[in-house]
């Protein structure tokens, strides 16, 4: 099939950035969405024009490199993919696509569709971690974890940290990752001691850096690995529980 | 120099708990005053950077990635193997070691080994304390599934997202030390070489990626934790970026490459379906668990595999062996899986596939069971080739996946390089010359998590009051070095892309010294390899500048290391008159087409030096000596 594509570029942060149309020809409905641009990129070395940056790596939607806006939504239409697992069977013919970097202001232009998370990381700083050195472990099965706990916990923990919660949010909110990391260890027994205090610790860096969540909830819909909304909810739950234990303790001296 | 392996004295089961009874200790106010870098932050790197942080030691850590979390490990997808013995089907330490032993076809050190099974156990304690999600039954202990190559289940795994969930324990273990003050993060910077004094290593030059400054850093050791250079093949089931750069670099400097020829062709991958195909996708080898292999019996069999009677379909591992089955180790079913493509009867387009059946299982087990098994594995494959695996077989092909050759390692990991370690995939230590499902982030994190804290500290312990800084010469005359090769890479002003070039280096790859080699066929690959580099540097096309992001710099810089790799490992392959897990030289097979070892003549490590650009490698050779496991030849049947 024949594409036109027209992507964001901006050789630098500082820079002025724009849409420059390109030609895809000839792509195969089997190749992946960063593979049409890879074909792209070949013809643009070709021609002597800079091949358009994007960040990716696995091209298996588990690492969380990729990801661009596609037509204004975060992965593209296909809805639970990254980016990498987009395929171009999701388009047609003589399609018009749009292809921009993440748009929010956490996560600055770095080059063409780069943009910079680090933020994110700042979050799992934060808190997003159990206290365990190296070797001071118990014995693995002396701690029972019902199953439905276990597989809760594993719900949140898919998260790949891709950004595009931030990226679809009209507020710029990291809600969904948080709340996807904080539930992971709150809800397993493992991650008890420190549930209180990471959830505040985490909560507190991401609204320093990120913007506030009105549950407009399209970061849901775009989550390439479907992370359910309701984390959000035990997020906020548990970040009010804990805001009363604090007086409480302070209450108590 | 003479290969000193450095295995502690004792019976197997006691070599480990000996050397840590002699290590040398650091002060623990001492600690604070060494400083350690660790290039790469899969599982062993971060595991290393992160439990090294913890005793103490200032950690620095560099990877080319936006975040530590996005390290090719986490890609991993089956499982994690140890010797837990939770399900009592006999399972124990030595049947671990045994058993990897046995299917690295005896090309490994046994010393290593059984370390590796030793603490395969402490991993799963320090995995679950971190909060990794595995698989529970419903009374909520822990789950286990089996794997190929073994008869028993002892693989522990999240969904089929194992390597996430322990690289994110890993990861979590890591921010919590960066947010301590313990380890300083470099996201965005690329190793690009090792810098030595009085023979020592002493520290690295990197590029920012993203304003492309060179600089060095100075510390009292490097751990190199970069990963496995399966790209060189072009089409590879890792990841893009992943790459043999830190490894060669350090091997240009005097680190010893070891079987660098042993790579491993993963049997269940997702076929490639065409030209403009990126990379290869596998899926995950506990498929074969409740998947049936088979292919048509007469070649040229066109019909629709649902027209195929049962009596008409060959289900060929099942056939050949019968007692393993579909569970065969990796490197025997890649090569039947390519016998019977070249034979015809492959299948799908191009005819270079053979099916994966769930019929039968779904039958047995109905399909929620199979969903709940392999329900993201049926989506991804369904995504990738609009068809939907619970009503039609997978097509499944081999592609490289995994390179059990390395930088060669002593027992404490520490190559022939004093004070350079190196962990996980990089090094070439436990896997021999084939390696297990499940092993490899086992071997990561055992590096990682338990061996390199306390041998590293081993050697610390000897250089105290000898710091170095990176205003020593050293350091201006290797930075000066990188910034020339950069310089021209970036002004060879050629015609061609570096993946034009990539892609058919891969092609030759693939083709002489991929499932099977012969003399032959190396001679020229290594003849071809030399005119496309030589046309490379020629040739090649990096457009912009290196003061800037620049992704076809990045890897233009790769591809010319994939480049020197490939001949070594055509040199390696060739020199290797035997057959021995994933190497297949044709002409040493037996009656039936099995792989013939040789260990009257090849029973040891070929560990390669370099002597210079266009100069043959010298070839060093650690002999093998196996005192508990018994020599014998393979049998799967």
């Amino acid at each position: 099939m024949d594409l036109t594509l027209q992507v964001w570029r901006q050789p630098s942060p500082t820079a002025e950035g724009k849409f420059v149309t390109y030609e895809a020809k000839d792509i195969s409905p089997d190749a992946s969405f960063l593979e049409m641009l890879d074909v792209v990129n070949e013809q643009l070395t070709e021609q002597g024009e800079q091949p358009i940056h994007f960040e990716h790596d696995c091209r298996e939607g588990i690492c969380g490199s990729c990801g661009m806006m596609i037509n204004g939504v975060a992965h593209g239409p296909a809805g639970g993919t990254a980016t990498c697992q987009l395929h171009m069977r999701h388009f047609k013919h003589g399609d018009h696509i749009r292809v921009e970097p993440w748009r929010a202001r956490a996560f600055p232009i770095i080059k063409d569709l780069i943009v910079d998370r680090s933020p994110l990381d700042l979050i799992i700083q934060a808190g997003g971690f159990i206290s365990v050195n190296t070797g001071s472990a118990i014995e693995a099965n002396a701690l029972l974890v019902p199953k439905a706990v276990q597989d809760r916990s594993m719900d949140a923990a898919a998260c790949i940290q891709c950004g595009a919660c931030v990226a679809q949010c009209p507020n710029g909110a990291a809600q969904l990752f948080t709340s996807a990391k904080v539930s992971h260890l709150g809800l397993l027994p493992q991650g008890q001691p420190e549930r209180y205090e990471r959830v505040v610790r985490m909560v507190e860096i991401m609204e320093e850096h990120f913007g506030s969540c009105t549950m407009y909830g399209e970061c849901e819909a775009v989550c390439p690995k479907e992370i359910s909304i309701d984390f959000i909810a035990m997020m906020n739950r548990d970040y009010l529980a804990a805001k009363f234990k604090n007086r409480k303790s302070e209450a108590n001296g | 120099m003479a290969l000193d392996s450095r295995i502690p004295p004792g019976p197997i089961d006691k070599k480990w708990a000996n050397a840590k009874a002699h290590y040398k200790l650091v002060n623990p106010a001492n600690k604070r005053k060494y400083d350690v870098i660790v290039v790469g932050a899969g599982l062993a790197g971060a595991a290393a950077a992160a439990s090294m942080a913890e005793l103490g030691y200032n950690v620095q850590c560099f990877v080319y990635h936006d975040s530590p979390r996005r390290a090719h490990s986490i890609a991993a997808q089956g499982g994690i193997n140890a010797a837990k013995n939770y399900q009592n089907d006999g399972d124990s330490i030595y049947r671990l070691f045994y058993d990897t032993v046995k299917g690295g076809d005896y090309r490994s050190r046994e010393a290593n080994v059984y370390r590796l099974a030793e603490l395969s156990v402490d991993i799963i304690d320090q995995a679950v304390a971190q909060g990794v999600p595995f698989a529970r039954e419903y009374g909520g202990v822990l789950e286990n599934r089996s794997f190929g190559g073994v008869q028993v289940s002892r693989t522990f795994y999240a969904r089929g997202q194992t390597g996430q969930q322990l690289l994110l324990g890993a990861f979590q273990a890591l921010e919590r030390q960066i947010s301590l003050g313990r380890v300083k993060m470099y996201p965005r910077h690329e190793m690009l070489d090792v810098v030595l004094v009085e023979g020592q290593a002493k520290g690295i030059v990197t590029r920012d990626l993203v304003i492309g400054a060179i600089s060095s850093y100075a510390a009292d050791a490097v751990v190199l934790a970069t990963g496995g250079y399966a790209n060189v093949f072009y089409l590879s089931t890792n990841a893009k970026a992943s790459n043999t750069t830190a490894i060669w670099r350090a091997y240009r400097r005097g680190a010893y490459f070891a079987n660098p020829c042993f790579t491993q062709i993963h049997p269940t991958c997702i076929p490639q379906s065409g030209d403009y195909q990126s990379k290869l996708t596998l899926m995950s080898e506990s498929l074969r668990n409740d998947g049936r292999i088979w292919v048509p019996k007469k070649a040229g069999d066109k019909r629709r595999p649902d027209e195929i009677p049962e009596s008409e379909r060959d289900y060929y591992l099942e056939r050949k062996y019968p007692s393993f089955g579909n569970l065969a180790p990796r490197d025997i079913a890649s090569r039947c899986a390519k016998e019977v493509c070249d034979e015809g009867r492959g299948v799908g387009p191009g005819g270079r596939g053979v099916y994966l059946d769930f019929a039968d299982a779904i039958q047995r087990l109905g399909r929620k069971v199979i969903e709940e098994r392999y329900g993201n594995l049926f989506e991804m494959y369904q995504d990738i080739t609009a068809e939907d695996p619970y009503a039609v077989p997978m097509r499944i092909y081999p592609a490289p996946h995994y390179t059990m050759g390395g930088l060669w390692v002593d027992y404490n990991l520490m190559s022939s390089i004093p004070g350079l370690y190196v962990g996980g995939e990089a090094n070439f230590s436990d896997h021999g010359a084939n390696r297990l499902g499940a092993s490899a982030l086992m071997q990561g994190l055992a590096d990682g998590y338990f061996v390199l804290p306390v041998t590293v500290g081993d050697y610390l312990a000897g250089q105290l009051g000898k710091k170095i800084t990176a205003d020593r010469p050293e350091f201006k005359q290797t930075r000066a070095e990188v910034e020339q090769r950069i310089s021209k890479l970036v002004s060879a002003k050629g015609k061609r892309s570096v993946d034009s070039f990539h892609r058919e280096l891969g092609n030759i790859m693939w083709e002489f010294c991929g499932m099977a080699r012969s003399a032959d066929g190396l001679k020229k690959a290594i003849g071809d390899i030399r005119a496309l580099r030589e046309q490379y540097w020629r040739d090649v096309r990096v457009l912009g500048t290196n003061e800037e992001p620049n992704q076809a710099l990045e890897r233009a810089g790769r591809v010319a290391d994939f480049f020197e790799l490939a001949e070594l490992m055509c040199i390696d392959a060739l020199d290797r008159e035997e057959s021995a897990g994933g190497h297949f030289r044709v002409e040493h097979q037996t009656a039936e087409g099995e792989a013939q070892r040789d260990d009257e003549n090849f029973l040891y490590v070929s560990a390669w030096q370099f002597t210079g650009d266009d100069r043959k490698p010298v070839l060093h050779k650690e002999p093998l000596v196996y005192e508990e496991a018994k020599l014998a030849t393979r049998s799967y049947k």
